[in-house]
Order: C-alpha cells, then structure tokens, then sequence
C-alpha cells in the first residue's frame, strides 16, 4: 500500500495553484485534507503525475457569513467549521450534518471543500448541498463559475468540474427562520459512512401548513438525491399519519435497483429510506416555529 | 508459599512503555543496508499460471531480486504439516511460492526485492503473470458437490479428512426419546485482524554464520529449528525473536507463512538485511482465517429438559490448505457438550478444502461454534418445554462433586477432554445477579408496550485450555537484585510480563518491578513451544514457578552457609535474605547472588558491602559445592501439563433491537469467568473485555464475504467492520475460582474465554427480543439486513 511516484507541488497562493492545473491537466490531482485521496493513492487507486497540495494556500482558508448563505473556502477544515459557535448558532444543520463525517481526527484534516469535490454518494456533506440547493464557486486560469449543486454532482465520485479548475469555495444556503430541519443517518458503526442517510428542511405557512420541503437522501444512489415527489406529498399538509406514510412509501423508490452491496440489499435501503423518511419529518416538523396567527 | 502479588491486580509493567510509544515492533527494526521486499499475490483463486514474465520488474532501477518458485531449490518444499492426525487422510500445505497451480486469491505467487517498498511494489505492477483460471470452490456446498470442481486435483470430493467419534449409545437413545429436534446451524468466516500485520526482518552475518529474524509470531522456538533444518544451520546460528508484537489472536502461531521462508532466504542469498512488513490488504487475503462450518445437528431431551443425546454432523471450511491439520474441527466437537452432562453424544465432521485463504486457529478455535450450536439447544429446549432459559441450563450442569468429568473424547492435545473442576451454577447464580435476571421480564414488558424490542441473552461454555506439550524458563538473580526470567513463549498483549512477574515476585521475596521477564527470544531461552491455546500463563507460568521455587531454596542455601545458620530457617521477603527472627542479619537478594558465584572479583555497591560484612568464609573444598549444582542464583523448570486444564465461564447480555432497522445494541453485559485461581484479576478482565469486544465483532460486524470467484469484497476496514469502543457496551465481569488441580498454581488458561459465547448469546438475545414475530436464529454472523430479511421471513411465516 505505497502510492506509485509522483511529483508534488505546494503553492502558496491560488493564482500558481490555477496555473500548476492548467499546466498539467488531466495528469494533476488536488490534495486537501487528504482522507479520500491519500488512501485511494496508496491503494493505486489513483495515480496521478503530479499533485498540487492546496494546504498552503491561505487565501483560501476562511468561512464567511454572506447574507444568502454560509461561503466555506477550500481548505477549511470540517472540524473548524463544526466548533464555530457562529456556525453553531446560524447553522446548526450544517454543523449536525459535519458531525456525522467519520471521527474527530478525520475531520481535523478533512475540508469542506474536499469531501464536495469528492462527491462519495454515500457522505453527508455533498447531500447537504444538495438539500439546500446550494452551489459552488470553482476558478480557473480562464475565469470562475458557480455551480449549482442540482449541476455539479455527476455519478459515483464525479463531478462536472473541468481540468484546470479548482473548487475553491462552496456556498451553503441559510434556512428560514421558521424551518424545522431534522438529519438522520443509518450507518453500521460511530464515524462510517451511511448505508443511507436522510435530511428535511420543512417551512411551514402562515396556516401551519407545510409550505416548502427541501428532502434529501445519501447512499441510495450514484449521487445525492434530492427527492421532489416526496417533497410534493407534503405541500400544504400539516403532515398528519396519511401524509407520513405516502411519504415514507414514496422515498422507497429514491433507491437505486444496484444499491446492493456487502452491507445491505436494495431492499433493505428501501426499507431504511422509508422508515428514515418518516423519522425526520416527524422530527422537522416538530422543530419548525410557528408562526403568528397559526394555531 | 507466600502469596502477596499472586491475585493482586497489579499494574500492567509493559504499559508505561508501550504507552509511550517505546514499543519496539518489527517495522521498528531499520538495519544498516537494509532493502524491502513485497509479494506479488495471485489474483486468482483457481488456477494454472501458464507465464510468469518478471523482465520488466528485473529491469526497473533498485529492484534487487525477483524471485519465482523456480528459484527457490531445495528451499521450494510444503510448508510442514504442524498437527498430524490419522483421520487427515489428505493433508496438502502450501509451497512458499506458487509453482504452477494457485487455489486462493493471494497466494504467494512471487516476491521483489529492492531498495525500499515503494519501488518493490512498482515492480510488482510490471510483473506479468498469465492464469488459466477453472471453477471456483467458493462455499462448502460447493465443496461439497459431486463431481464439482477440486481445490486439489489428487483430492478427491476436497475431502482432507473425516473424523467420527461416539460416547454412550446415542442410538437407542435417539430410539426412545420423548422430543428429538433437528436443526442446521451455519458460521460464516471471519478473522483475527491483529492491529499489527505480521511481518519479518532477517539478517544474515556471513562472518557468525548466524541468521537471525525479527517475525511477529506467536512461536518463534518452533520457526527457529525449521528454518535451522531449511537452510542447514545448526540452532544455535539461527536466532528468531519476537519483539513487541501488536496483537496474534492465532493467526500468528501459524508457521510457515511463506514469508518466514522466502525473506531470510533472500536475506542469505543477498548478504543484506531484507524487511517485509505485510499490509492490511495483504493480510486480509493472506493471513489464516477461521469459523466456517455448517452444522446438522440432532437432538433428544425429556419433559423436564434434561438434554439426553446429541448427534452433530458438521462440515468444516479448511481453505486452500490445512496446515494446522484438524486441530480446529476436534476442538468443535470436543467443546460442544459444554458444562452439560452429556452422556450420549455422537459427532461427526468433514474436513474440506475451498479456494480460500487456509484456515488455522484464530482467538476461541472452533469453540465459538460449538458453543453456538449447544447454546441454541439449549434455548430451544426451553422454548419447547415453556422453561426459563437458565433453569434448563441449571438442570442439565454437571455438578461441583461430578469432577473430574470425563466427556469421553479425544481432545486436541490427543490427552483426553477431562474437565478437572468447575463450579458452574455459582457462574450461573452471579451472572443472575450481575444482569437482574429476575427483574428483567417486567423491563422487558414495560418496553414493549412502548413499541421497544428488549432481549435477553445467556451464553455459557466450558473451555479447554493450558494444553501441553510442555514450556520451560529460566530464572535468573542478577547482582544488583533484579530478577532475569526467560521463557520460550511469546506475548501479543496478554500483560505476561506482569503475571511472570507476580509468579516470581512471591517466590524471591521481591516486587514485581524488580523481574525483567523477557519473551520469545531464542537466545535467551532454547526450549518451548508458543503462545497459543490460552496455555501461557498455566504452563509457562508453571515452569516459572518451578524455576523460581528452585531458585528459592538456592538463595536459602547460600545465605544459611554465609549466616551460620540452618536454610530451612532462612526467610526471603522485601529483597532481603534473613535468619527468621533475626531480620539484622540480613543480605540482600543481589548480595547473595553475588556470593553465589565465587569469582575472584566482584564489582559494585552490592559487592563492596558485602565485603564488610562480618559472614562466615568459604567452607573447605571446591569453590563450588556439589549440592549447589553450579554458580549463581539460576535455575530453569519446565513444566509438562497430563492433559488440558478446563476454563468455563456464562455470558449475559440485555439487548435492544430495532423492529425496522434491525440495528441491535447492547443495553447490559454481563460475563462470569471461571479460570481457576486468579493471578492477577485486573488482566484477566482485559482479556474478558478484548474477547466481547472481539465476539461482538463476529457475531454482529465482522464478516469476511467471497463472492463466486473467491475474491474477498469487503478486504478493507472500510467495509470489515472492527467494533469501535462506542459499539462494546462496558462490562460487568464477575470471577468464580475453582483451582485446577492439575498444576502448581491452580490455574487455567483465560486468553480466549471472551470471545467464546458471544455469537450463541446474541442469537439467543436476538429470539428473545423479537419473541413476538417468532424467529429463530441458526446463522452467525449476522448485520442488519440480513436479520431484516430473516424478520420478514418470520412474519410471513407462521410462528414456531
Ligand atoms: C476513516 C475515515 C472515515 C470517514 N468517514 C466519512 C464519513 O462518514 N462521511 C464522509 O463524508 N466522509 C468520510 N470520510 C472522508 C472525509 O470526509 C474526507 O475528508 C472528505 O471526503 C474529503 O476531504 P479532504 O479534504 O480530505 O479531501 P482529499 O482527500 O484531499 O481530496 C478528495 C478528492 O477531492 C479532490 N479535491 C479536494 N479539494 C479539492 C478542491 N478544492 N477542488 C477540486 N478538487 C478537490 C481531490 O483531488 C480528491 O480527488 C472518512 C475518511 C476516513 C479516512
């Protein structure tokens, strides 16, 4: 388990960065925070000519508040983020979503960033994103782009991020003050990924009806998925035992027919899906504010 | 005999160091001039390597060595066959390298040598190797097929051996019995996974002629006279250590690996030092497993449960190769009866080969799954009979005045299973205690009612241990005091330093800080056998008892010819030799083994006093007197056990289970540890928590899966699921001590034990838990979609 020979280079400002990827293309990978790529280059896995490692890169370690959004730069790391009592205040989801990635020590090193990049269908992070319909800022020597979250994931650890181009922040949009969220997860052990994990954010109406639902799920298929006909059964109801179980039954078919591995059948995640799906609305709806005049 | 540090709980003396990071492991070792080595493994699990093209590895810059089987010589012969048995018909044990035919994914199938491992394992990727690949053995059923697909083609129907024995007349018993069941009961593959992979340095000194090797290894006595015998070298030129080693589990007693052949060969042939560290992948696909074996069981009991006979037919998973012989199977059907009076009981096993990695014994060796099977009688008789669980087991114990018990077979050490004393309701009456057995009904109830699954679980075996053939030590008093002990076995983190330490301890007069006890080094001391079997502690604590006790009466001779006195009236006690009632006159330990050893000169503040001191001079005649049988305070003993002593203990654990998810986590846990008289309780609970936590792991994470083509696809710690601390509920351990009658200290062996009932009590909480949906388990191990399968099975089935 030693990585082939490679070249490796250590920027410290973004603009060297940009031109090191433009330079080497397709032969150059990215080094964060290193908790997927290392292991998958010491498995040869990976193999790239040369690796550019953005950790010294200061301009790009910072998290902002923006009014329309939290902006987390590429070499923030998970756990910065996560015992941000700004964060912890204005985001507690992100921060409950971020808890959930492996342990401690991953996170010490693991960025944000990364793990977006990354785009494991199983991880936390990129369903996150996609719940919130948030996006991301990538640069290049040729200029810079912001991608919608609903555009950026493409598959199993693919993305439609070009060579030559560097995330360099990721944007995750704020809730509505009267938004009840709720994050559920199933995985074997403490720290592992999610055989399939769940996420609601529920804004209730003036009339306490549900008046929008953001649900998203992880490891039931290629890539994040954002689930709008489960979302469609629960607009403007007030998510009574019906509505649960048509959503529940709904979320069955957020699983994709391969999601068959070691550790669970495509049953099983249906199953898992289904009852995850009904524990955070429950959950969501009982944390949302009601609002004036609702009863 | 003085007992002041046997039973304390003394704290661990290896910790401070191994704490601070001054382990000293194999990869620790970096020699001068010292290159690396890596295996390339087949890719394959059956089949015939038509090619081997190594040119391009032979090319790339710092590679050293490609080796093939061809290369080997004489060196190229099957590893030895370790247990010989008359019913292993067909043994077969692999070759250090692959030479024409491969039978499981990582096979050795050649091995690079360059100036470090990264290069070597570049050229690894340029070795081309071209397989004609054949149906695979994958599963016992497939084994098992008539006219299907051989692991061995001389081996016919992969049939390496069949062993039945009887005892009683199960037959007519079976004839007239009120209730006869029949179940088949399946344990899946699992591993030991030591948090260190093995690994080997080896280093040849032309100018000695002396190999000597570094292995992380349970045996290196035994490694040590086959590599002599391999490579002609007298013993005495080949020295094999084992430093610190990060856990064995079993897997390590295993010898030879292929790599404890290939790189001191290597090692010879380029007269530099060679180190070849395993890694996780590797050991995933090259290290011995264990645990597979499927069980038709029969069995007959009465109205009131009392189990009256089994038959138990089983088939066991050897792998490619069964280089441990039958060991594992013989310890199943010895261990199923367990603590119960069985007077009838039959038992049967086929032993067959897979493409699959070899099996050995790994931490409970084939206990795990008797236990399974006995214990799932034992909870279905209750079931059947509308019993509580613990009364059938209660009424079916063998009792404190049935000992010694002999169950009337063969055990693994050919001696007979003969348990030599227990006391197994006492386990039993605390583990009621420890768990609130009683109260648990209404827990269970109240649960219920708010949609929660709470289970019960019990779990309880009889463990053979402390087998021979025998181990020795040496036991040493230094100048300054301190105590040198030396002894064949090895430890992977079973604290002997610190028991060793307590043996001695008491005998000396000493503490246990003052005894440098070292372990598995073959030049420290030349006879044993390994660390295996749960047996260190008895039979290597013996022989240091032994030795000590000699070493005693030693120091009491010397010290009543320098005081004038009788030895019978001298005391050892606080590092000081005295003339009981007269502590004045006293020496210290060191100062008698100073006067011990009639040089003509002594060195240091222990000699210098000494020379003050007003003590009788030497009698007349030789410096050395006969009865004293040589100079210093040394002495080694060796003690050879008549047959196994029997360790037993009961498991309990309360659990909850997730009617949807099938998640299950343990609410309590409970363990009753019976090994004889305590050395030390602190360690023996460490050794109880590790084996839970290792028996959680199989019973509820760990799974190795083979696909069809005998690929391993979960051969990572991604997907082979260690349990964490935050899935090993804390434990409640409680001791019961009934001495063993059969050696010196009283003692039985403990390294096992935990991790022996686990999977049978985690079936048992499991059907208890869902209860109300009628299941039973007959699978282990088990993760929550396979039990949401067998839920949902059960629910569209009528209830048993
Ligand atoms: C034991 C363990 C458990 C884990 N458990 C979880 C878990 O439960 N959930 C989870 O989500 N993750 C888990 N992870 C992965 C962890 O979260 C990673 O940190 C994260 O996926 C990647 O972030 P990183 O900074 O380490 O990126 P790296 O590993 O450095 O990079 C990952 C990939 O993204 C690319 N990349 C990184 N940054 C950029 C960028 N700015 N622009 C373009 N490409 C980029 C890299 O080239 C690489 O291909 C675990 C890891 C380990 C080792």
């Amino acid at each position: 388990m030693k990585p082939p020979r490679f070249r490796y280079c250590s920027p410290r400002i973004l603009d060297e960065a940009l031109v090191l990827l433009d330079q080497y293309g397709e032969e150059i990978k990215i080094l964060a925070g290193g908790q997927s790529f290392v292991p998958l280059l010491n498995m040869r896995l990976a193999a790239p000519a040369y690796i550019v490692d953005i950790n010294h890169i200061s301009e790009l370690h910072y998290f902002e508040t923006e009014p329309d959004y939290l902006a987390i730069g590429a070499i923030a790391r998970q756990r910065q983020v996560e015992r941000s009592v700004l964060v912890q205040e204005k985001h507690p989801l992100l921060v409950e979503v971020i808890k959930h990635i492996g342990h401690m020590q991953i996170r010490n090193r693991g960025t944000v960033v990364g793990s977006i990049a990354h785009a494991d269908p199983a991880a936390e992070l990129p369903a996150l994103l996609t719940c919130l319909d948030g996006e991301v800022l990538a640069q290049s020597m040729h200029g810079e782009r912001v991608i919608k979250a609903k555009d950026f994931f493409a598959g199993y650890l693919s993305t439609t991020l070009e060579a030559g181009e560097l995330l360099t922040e990721v944007r995750f949009p704020w809730l509505a003050r009267q938004a009840g969220w709720s994050f559920i997860e199933f995985a074997r052990r403490a720290g592992d990924y999610a055989l399939v994990g769940a996420m609601a954010v529920l804004t209730p109406a003036l009339d306490d009806t549900c008046m929008s639902a953001n649900i998203a799920y992880f490891g039931v298929a290629g890539s994040p998925i954002r689930a709008r006909a489960v979302e469609q059964v629960l607009i403007g109801t007030q998510l009574d035992a019906h509505t649960l179980d048509a959503a529940a039954g709904a979320a069955r078919d957020v699983v994709g027919e391969d999601m068959q591995d070691v550790h669970a059948t495509v049953e099983y995640r249906r199953e898992l899906a289904s009852e995850l799906t009904r524990r955070v609305l429950k959950q969501a709806w009982a944390r949302r504010e009601q609002l004036e005049g609702a009863q | 005999m003085a007992t002041r540090w046997f039973g304390a709980p003394v704290q661990r003396l290896e910790d401070p160091r191994l704490l601070r990071g001054r382990g000293n492991y194999v990869d620790d070792i970096d020699l001068p001039e010292m290159l690396h080595a890596a295996v390339l493994r087949s890719t394959q699990a059956r089949a015939r390597i038509v090619s081997i093209d190594a040119s391009a590895a032979w090319s790339l810059p710092g590679v050293h060595l490609v080796l093939t089987a061809q290369d080997l010589g004489e060196v190229l012969e099957p590893s030895p066959l370790l247990v010989p048995h008359a019913a292993l018909t067909q043994p077969r044990t692999q070759l250090p390298l692959a030479r024409d035919t491969v039978r499981y994914v990582g096979e050795a199938v050649a091995l690079v040598v360059a100036d470090d491992r990264y290069i070597a394992e570049d050229a690894l990727d340029l070795i081309d190797v071209e397989y004609e690949s054949f149906p695979v053995v994958h599963s016992l059923e497939v084994a098992s097929i008539t006219d299907g697909p051989l692991v061995h083609d001389d081996v016919p129907g992969n049939v390496a051996a069949h062993l039945a024995q009887t005892v009683g007349d199960p037959d007519s018993v079976f004839a007239s019995a009120p209730h006869v069941l029949h179940e088949t009961l399946l344990i899946d593959r699992g591993a030991a996974m030591p948090m260190e992979c093995r690994g080997i340095v080896a280093r040849w000194d032309a100018q000695d002629s002396m190999l000597t090797c570094w292995i992380s290894t349970q045996g290196p006595l035994p490694i040590r006279n086959g590599l002599a015998a391999i490579f002609h070298l007298p013993e005495h030129k080949v020295r094999v250590v084992a430093p610190d080693v990060g856990g064995g589990f079993g897997t390590k007693i295993m010898m030879f690996y292929p790599e404890e052949v290939l790189i001191p060969f290597v090692a010879m042939q380029l007269g530099r030092p060679v180190k070849w560290i395993e890694d996780r992948r590797e050991h995933f696909i090259s290290a011995n497993q264990e645990r597979s074996q499927l069980h038709e069981v029969e069995y007959a009991f009465d109205d009131a449960g009392i189990l009256l006979a089994v038959r138990d037919t089983f088939l066991h998973d050897t792998g490619a190769y069964a280089p441990y012989g039958i060991i594992v199977p013989i310890i199943t059907a010895c261990t199923l009866p367990g603590p119960y009076r069985l007077r009838h009981y039959s038992s049967e096993f086929t032993v067959l080969y897979t493409n699959k990695v070899p099996v050995s014994p790994y931490r409970g060796a084939g206990r795990p799954q008797a236990v399974f099977v006995m214990e799932r009688i034992m909870d279905r008789i209750a079931s059947e009979l509308h019993l509580d669980r613990l009364e059938v087991r209660a009424r079916n114990f063998i009792s404190p005045g049935e000992f010694p018990w002999d169950v009337g077979l063969v055990y693994q050490d050919g001696g007979p299973t003969k348990y030599d004393s227990g006391d197994y309701l006492a386990g039993l009456d605390k583990l009621k205690v420890l768990l609130d057995y009683d109260t648990f009904p209404a827990l269970q109830a109240q649960a219920r009612s708010e949609g929660r699954y709470l289970g019960i679980g019990v779990g309880a075996y009889v463990e053979g241990t402390g087998i021979g053939p025998y181990e020795g030590a040496l036991v040493r008093v230094e100048s300054d005091g301190r105590v040198f002990v030396s002894t064949g076995v090895t430890t992977q983190g079973q604290a002997h330093i610190t028991t060793f330490a307590q043996i001695v301890a008491d005998q000396l007069g000493i503490a246990p800080d003052d005894v440098m006890v070292s372990t598995g080094d073959t030049q420290a001391f030349n006879w044993g056998v390994g660390t295996y079997a749960s047996r260190a502690a008895t039979v290597a604590g013996s022989a240091i008892h032994i030795a000590a006790v000699k070493v005693r009466e030693k120091a009491k001779m010397v010290a009543a010819d320098l005081f004038e006195a009788a030895p019978e009236d001298i005391e050892l006690a606080d590092g000081k030799v005295f003339v009981r009632d007269a502590p004045h006159r006293a020496l210290t330990l060191g100062q008698v083994a100073i006067s011990s050893n009639p040089l003509r000169y002594a060195y240091g503040e222990n000699a210098r006093t000494l020379m003050s001191m007003k003590l009788a001079g030497p009698r007349p005649g030789p410096a050395l007197p006969e009865e004293r049988g040589g100079p210093g305070l040394e002495a080694s003993g060796f003690y050879s056990p008549p047959h196994g002593s029997f360790a037993s203990g009961i498991h309990g654990a309360i659990i909850e289970v997730d009617p949807v998810t099938c998640n299950v986590t343990f609410v309590k846990y409970a363990a009753v540890h019976d090994c004889g008289r305590v050395i030390n309780p602190m360690v023996v609970e460490g050794q109880v928590h590790g084996g839970v936590a290792q028996g959680i792991g199989g019973a509820f994470f760990e799974r190795l899966v083979y696909d069809e083509e005998g690929q391993i696809i979960n051969a990572s710690f991604m997907d082979y699921l260690l349990p964490t601390a935050a899935e090993v509920p804390s434990l409640l351990v409680d001791h019961v001590e009934t001495p063993s009658p059969l050696n010196p200290l009283g003692v039985k062996g403990a390294g096992e034990a935990g991790v022996i009932p686990v999977p049978a009590l985690f079936a048992s909480a499991i059907d208890n838990a869902l209860a109300p949906f009628g299941i039973r388990i007959r699978e282990m191990p088990l993760h929550p979609s396979r039990l949401y399968e067998l839920l949902r099975d059960a629910k569209d089935k009528p209830a048993l």
